[in-house]
């Protein structure tokens, strides 16, 4: 899965070619960006959504192999201390977080957007009791609220409601963004001339500051799935998500209860830091590659 | 009397947060649908074997109760707590290590936090400030893109992937560390810390090289940008060096965007502390909310939670109140 970005060299890939006008040479740079980017995340997301349609057995059932099997033709990643294919684990863990990742991201993004458009656009005393709360939300510390939640519902949670746990305590940063945005775009002058025109403030929030704040709110997007899949790993990895559902996380918290690297199991834990690696750049490039596109064409920032 | 507005306005925004974080903690427990009061009345349960009489239960639970101060109604409880947390701190037992104090717990793996987490978070944030200007300042060169190609492959990794790929590296395939690391307690003498020191420094390197992408990739761009101010042509055209412009006048301007996004990312930062202590077995605040998870030790969990709060929103207003030294604009309104 990681053939297409080794294929590009890394230094071409950051630099622009040496076309005269700097404009069409940063276009350049974000089409291999986003190309990149999107290549890894379609790879990975088609197969890893396909894919569990032609799975042997459920690889989150314990005890369905023998165990510690070396890599070979039937196991291509080999066998786990549990009895696991490590190979059909990982293709759902990848599944799974990115599943997790796109609704909590799509969660994310209503409330930021609404909070962030309103409050930069309304102002006054509204906006200042908003960003209040926007910026109590981004100084807290997130994990130690997880790792108590997590203490306290152990055991009877589902996996969404971890994801509902990081919507609740994940809008705040997106929000800031898309407020300074609006707050720009308020003194322009043809939020004047729709008011002045008689359009209400639900109007031209949806029709007049939403198209250009979209562009931000797709990056926005994907840096939220980033964020939601890497908290939920966080989670599994110390053993307070559903660690019984393969995640990304789940996979490296079996692999080092089980100490992987005592016994010399390479696949079970480098497998999993490949993927999420190769995933997390995945995403990272597309979303820059975005932005940079977006940045290009319209002066918002 | 810019500064002092400025000042006035950071410290309510202060106490806005720890009064808001406060609550929220304060909450968080009595919205939950569990009792931990029954979860550990069962854990005694099932450790005495079930021989517990009803009576018995009955007075255990009045004493957990007062002790998590959940007597009388829901505000009366805020009340208390609020007094207990902010003016006496103090967060009862743990449970764990009964009966010592859970302040005198966390206050003891404190400086073992804050020691690992400011040295680590300094480094990889002039380290990270200096290559991104690099890179940013002279964008239009091969090499800088090189530099920003780092940034780019170590931002978007997460704090555990980091954590085991170090570990990975370091203590397994190239065994320079220790994988499971010892750190003496008692009088400290120079070997013990010496020994502190070469024990830290795999969640240390963790630490720096997860902040560092971050800080090179927001450099370079705010660094692209002020190159491209007028100011910095004017200086060019007057004949001033490469290396002053990209110093007194390309690095001064990006510089405060960047103190103020440190401020804000603290927290992230501080989460990121949290996990490699737990990774690394590193004797902080994060190993005490480890095993305090593990073992439903509440308070403990209490205690760390509400410190951790207050640590961040204070390191925030740190940042904040240097942040005029920095700014004439502030200073001279």
């Amino acid at each position: 899965m990681t053939i297409e970005s080794k294929g590009v060299d890394p230094i071409v890939m950051a630099v622009p070619t040496p076309v005269k006008r700097g404009r069409s040479s940063f276009v350049w740079l974000f089409n291999l960006r986003l190309g990149v980017g999107l290549t890894i995340l379609a790879v990975m997301g088609l197969g890893s959504f396909i894919l569990p349609f032609f799975a042997p057995v459920d690889p989150s059932i314990q005890a369905s192999y023998m165990r510690n099997l070396p890599m070979s033709g039937a196991h291509w990643l080999g066998t786990n201390a549990l009895g696991q294919d490590i190979f059909w684990f990982l293709v759902f863990a990848i599944k799974n977080s990115l599943m997790l990742g796109i609704l909590v991201a799509m969660g994310v993004t209503i409330v930021a957007t609404i909070v962030g458009l309103s409050a930069g656009y309304i102002g006054g005393r509204f906006e200042r009791i908003v960003m209040l709360f926007v910026d109590t939300f981004i100084t807290i510390p997130l994990l130690p609220i997880l790792i108590i939640l997590g203490a306290l519902i152990r055991g009877n949670t589902s996996f969404f409601t971890v994801g509902l746990i990081i919507i609740i305590f994940g809008w705040a940063w997106d929000a800031r963004t898309i407020r300074a945005m609006a707050l720009s775009l308020r003194e322009r002058e043809f939020i004047n001339m729709a008011r002045f025109s008689g359009a209400n403030t639900v109007d031209i929030l949806a029709k007049e500051i939403f198209p250009y704040v979209s562009a931000y709110i797709l990056v926005g997007f994907i840096n939220t799935v980033l964020f939601a899949i890497n908290t939920e790993a966080t989670l599994a990895v110390i053993g307070l998500s559903k660690v019984e559902v393969p995640t990304l996380g789940s996979i490296i918290f079996w692999a080092l209860s089980y100490n992987a690297l005592f016994t010399g199991q390479y696949p079970w834990i480098v497998a999993p830091i490949v993927a999420t690696v190769t995933l997390f750049l995945g995403l990272f490039l597309t979303s820059t590659g975005f932005n940079q596109a977006f940045a290009s064409k319209r002066g918002v920032s | 009397m810019g500064v002092f507005a400025y000042v006035a306005k950071r410290f309510g925004l202060y106490l806005a947060v720890l009064f808001i974080g406060l609550t929220i903690t304060f909450m968080l427990p009595r919205l939950m649908p569990i009792n931990p009061v029954d979860g550990y009345i069962g854990q005694i349960q099932s450790r005495a074997n079930g021989t517990l009489t009803s009576e018995a239960i009955a007075e255990i639970r009045t004493n957990l109760e007062q002790l998590y101060g959940l007597k009388g109604d829901i505000f009366t409880q805020y009340l208390s707590y609020l007094k207990r947390v902010v003016i006496d701190f103090d967060f009862g037992p743990s449970f764990t290590y009964y009966p010592q104090p859970v302040s005198a717990m966390i206050l003891n793996a404190l400086p073992w936090t804050l020691g690992l987490l400011l040295t680590a978070t300094f480094i990889a944030w002039v380290l990270g400030n200096m290559v991104g200007l690099v890179a940013g300042y002279f964008h239009k060169k091969r090499a800088a893109s090189l530099l920003e190609f780092v940034g780019i492959l170590l931002y978007p990794i997460p704090y555990y992937i980091l954590a085991v790929t170090v570990l990975l590296l370091l203590a397994y395939i190239f065994p320079i560390f220790p994988l499971s690391p010892t750190f003496p307690v008692g009088q400290m003498t120079p070997e013990k810390l010496g020994m502190i020191f070469y024990n830290s420094l795999l969640p240390g390197i963790t630490l720096v090289l997860a902040g560092f992408g971050w800080n090179i990739l927001s450099m370079k761009a705010l660094a692209v940008a002020t190159t491209e101010e007028p100011y910095v042509t004017y200086a060019r055209l007057k004949g001033t060096s490469n290396w002053t412009r990209m110093t007194r006048y390309v690095f001064r301007n990006a510089l405060l965007p960047q103190v103020t996004a440190l401020a804000l990312s603290l927290g992230m930062v501080f989460n990121g502390a949290l996990l490699t202590e737990m990774i690394f077995s590193y004797p902080g605040i994060g190993l005490i909310m480890r095993t305090a998870a593990t073992g439903g030790d509440y308070n403990v969990l209490y205690g760390a939670i509400t410190l951790s709060i207050i640590a961040v929103a204070t390191a925030g207003l740190v940042i904040d109140l240097i942040y005029p030294l920095l700014d004439p604009r502030i200073r001279h309104k």
